[in-house]
């Protein structure tokens, strides 16, 4: 693999908690505790896990919406949080965002055009009133849309129509990596499949690399290269989308898979089910923060924190016992 | 695609069907304007308060009647043909009186609104934009002018600078921006704190984030994305601020601090008609029935104008 597109080493993001009369800093929410992966150029790396492991928060500190505590972030060779002021912008221009909710993500009170032209406006790609339509009339029909709805306010569309808008203005800018924060959680399955078809579309039609977070792990399987599966701020494993659905290695893993449903009533499997819930990410537990609730874990997990190690060729894992 | 009913179509285009479609294109004032004159309330409001400031600046040149004329012959006179709305108990008219000093009511009512929405807006928007120790500050500073007496502090504004605006800008000007200051800069802390509100809510929303993750800059990210979707309240905020304005006004004649005593402000007629109330009601009932159309008129435009300006509303 030659140099990555996309590097995070070590990311953490610990939210302050205040209280108190002089709303002094009393505690921290450790949302994301030292994330470290790698993105190819063109590729597709799913991130799963369950609500509140931090998968959205990564994205997000990944493209400098949400500022990370430490860690380092590497695009395409450049420093990502030194970046300030032109160099930011430049950035944004390299690296867009979908977002989960297609009824949060719109204005509600711009058109269509006005949304997806105002991408354009800012980075100075069109010059006249002129061009500016003829590209949105371009990303629309791109994303699948007719061009006469461009007058139109985003409350006249569907869910389905919505996240076509939202694609079309992170498209705008030609970015080289969109971070997809649950771009289908909120959309019927039938237009579940139609928005995946057409980023898988897209990725072939302009090289697009893609950070796809998701808790759906068969579309995660459907659309990924490579699959990163995350617990309560760290990534547990990470390996080829084909590798790890065939042989989970890591417990929390397993415990995933197993839980998705098979479409035949008489294929029996074993189901692991995992006892009580998530800890606290203001106080995770020590060493390896899924020892509370893994079936398998000796004295050792609750002491040391494990690290990512390569098991086999491109399948890393973090756990004493599996790795 | 037929799924997406858009609401405004269902009156220009039932029965035509999608494809032939025409392209709708309206800017976004002429949109807003075509939802306003839905709203009938509002536009009739619209028709009353044109009439009534149409009424102001050029009635006094119609009813050429002096408004200082006094006549006991027909003090507290009913309405008749001489005097249309009735005379007071100086036996002047009442109509010429009420017409003169609409003007100013109407245009100290609105140009205080003026002064404490924008005040209460840049306050709100620089508190709610910035967090922490700015934010902090300038909410004490909301709280603090929350908790002034206001009484004392008009006292102690009036005296210090009356005088000076006065020389400055001439006696009427100068008494003028001297009571739209005091009752504009009395009256902005709830929008600013409606505003900040506003704000810190919009503020962490996907469309705002995603205007962020394009590189928008926080101009830009206000102008353009908080504050069009933090206007509802702050509109229906100031028509009620309209009303009190005028109201105020009234108050601060009374203790002497306003226009002076003679100058015929509808608060400051109602105020002097008030003796009078079983003896001559007319000279109460018109300039309350004045103020009262002003006002409600005003607050349904507010209603009328923060639905227009809102894309989602449907206007049957």
């Amino acid at each position: 693999m030659s140099e990555p597109l996309l590097k995070v080493k070590d990311l953490k993001k610990h939210f302050a908690i205040r209280g108190g009369v002089l709303s002094r800093v009393v505690d921290h929410v450790h949302a994301v505790d030292g994330v470290s992966l790698e993105v190819a150029q063109g590729e597709t790396l799913g991130v799963v896990g369950e609500s509140g492991c931090g998968k959205s928060t990564t994205g997000r500190c990944i493209l400098r919406l949400i500022e990370p505590t430490s860690g380092e972030i590497w695009f395409q060779g450049q420093d990502v949080r030194k970046m300030d002021g032109e160099k930011l912008r430049a950035l944004r221009r390299d690296m867009q965002i979908i977002f989960q909710d297609p009824y949060a993500s719109l204005n509600p009170r711009l058109t269509v055009a006005s949304i997806i032209g105002e991408a354009l406006q800012i980075h100075n790609l069109a010059k006249t009133n002129k061009d500016i339509e003829a590209r949105v009339v371009e990303l629309l029909e791109t994303v699948g849309l007719r061009p006469e709805y461009m007058h139109r306010y985003p409350h006249e569309f569907s869910g389905g129509q919505r996240q076509r808008i939202g694609i079309a203005r992170a498209l705008a800018v030609e970015p080289k990596l969109i971070v997809c924060d649950e771009p289908v959680s909120a959309l019927d399955v039938s237009v579940q499949a139609q928005v995946i078809n057409l980023l898988e579309d897209l990725q072939e039609k302009f090289g697009l690399t893609y950070l796809f977070i998701a808790h759906d792990l068969s579309v995660v399987e459907h659309i990924s290269d490579r699959v990163a599966v995350m617990y309560l701020g760290r990534v547990v494993e990470i390996s080829s989308a084909k590798d790890m659905y065939a042989n989970p290695k890591h417990p929390y893993t397993e415990a995933l898979l197993s839980a998705v449903p098979i479409p035949d009533p008489k294929a029996k499997r074993k189901r692991i089910v995992l006892q009580g819930d998530v800890p606290n990410p203001i106080r995770p537990p020590s060493g390896c923060h899924f020892h509370t609730r893994c079936p398998i874990a000796v004295e050792r997990c609750s002491r040391d924190v494990p690290h990512l190690k390569e098991t086999t060729p491109g399948h890393w894992v973090s756990c004493h016992l599996r790795s | 695609m037929a799924g997406s009913t858009p609401a405004s179509l269902s009156a220009e285009a039932p029965a035509q069907s999608a494809p032939a479609q025409p392209v709708r294109r309206f800017s976004p004032a002429a949109d807003a304007w075509r939802r306003f004159r839905r709203h009938r309330l509002a536009f009739v409001s619209l028709c009353v308060l044109t009439t009534l400031i149409l009424a102001v600046i050029f009635g006094p040149l119609i009813w050429r009647v002096p408004i200082n004329e006094i006549d006991f012959g027909s003090k507290l006179e009913g309405p008749t043909f001489v005097h249309p709305l009735g005379t007071d108990d100086l036996g002047q008219d009442l109509l010429a009186r009420l017409l003169y000093g609409g003007r100013i009511s109407l245009a100290v009512g609105l140009a205080a609104m003026s002064v404490a929405v924008t005040v209460g807006v840049l306050v709100g928007a620089l508190a709610g934009m910035s967090s922490g120790r700015v934010d902090a500050f300038l909410m004490w500073v909301t709280d603090l002018f929350l908790s002034l007496p206001q009484l004392p502090l008009l006292l102690l504004v009036i005296y210090l600078f009356r005088d000076k605006l006065k020389t400055i800008i001439g006696p009427e000007g100068g008494t003028f921006v001297l009571v739209i200051a005091i009752i504009g800069g009395l009256r902005w802390m709830p929008v600013a704190r409606l505003v900040r509100a506003q704000f810190l809510s919009l503020r962490e929303k996907e469309f705002v984030e995603a205007a962020r993750a394009l590189g928008a800059s926080k101009l830009r990210q206000v102008v353009r994305h908080i504050l069009p979707n933090a206007l509802g309240p702050v509109i229906v905020a100031g028509t009620i601020d309209v009303a009190a304005a005028i109201l105020a006004e009234s108050t601060l004649s009374f203790l002497g601090l306003g226009f002076p005593p003679d100058t015929p402000t509808w608060g400051r007629v109602l105020f002097d008609a008030k003796d009078y109330l079983d003896i001559a009601p007319h000279w109460a009932l018109f300039p309350g029935a004045a103020i009262f159309l002003a006002v409600l008129a005003i607050n349904f435009i507010g209603d009328g104008l923060r639905d227009a300006l809102d894309p989602r509303r449907v206007i049957g």
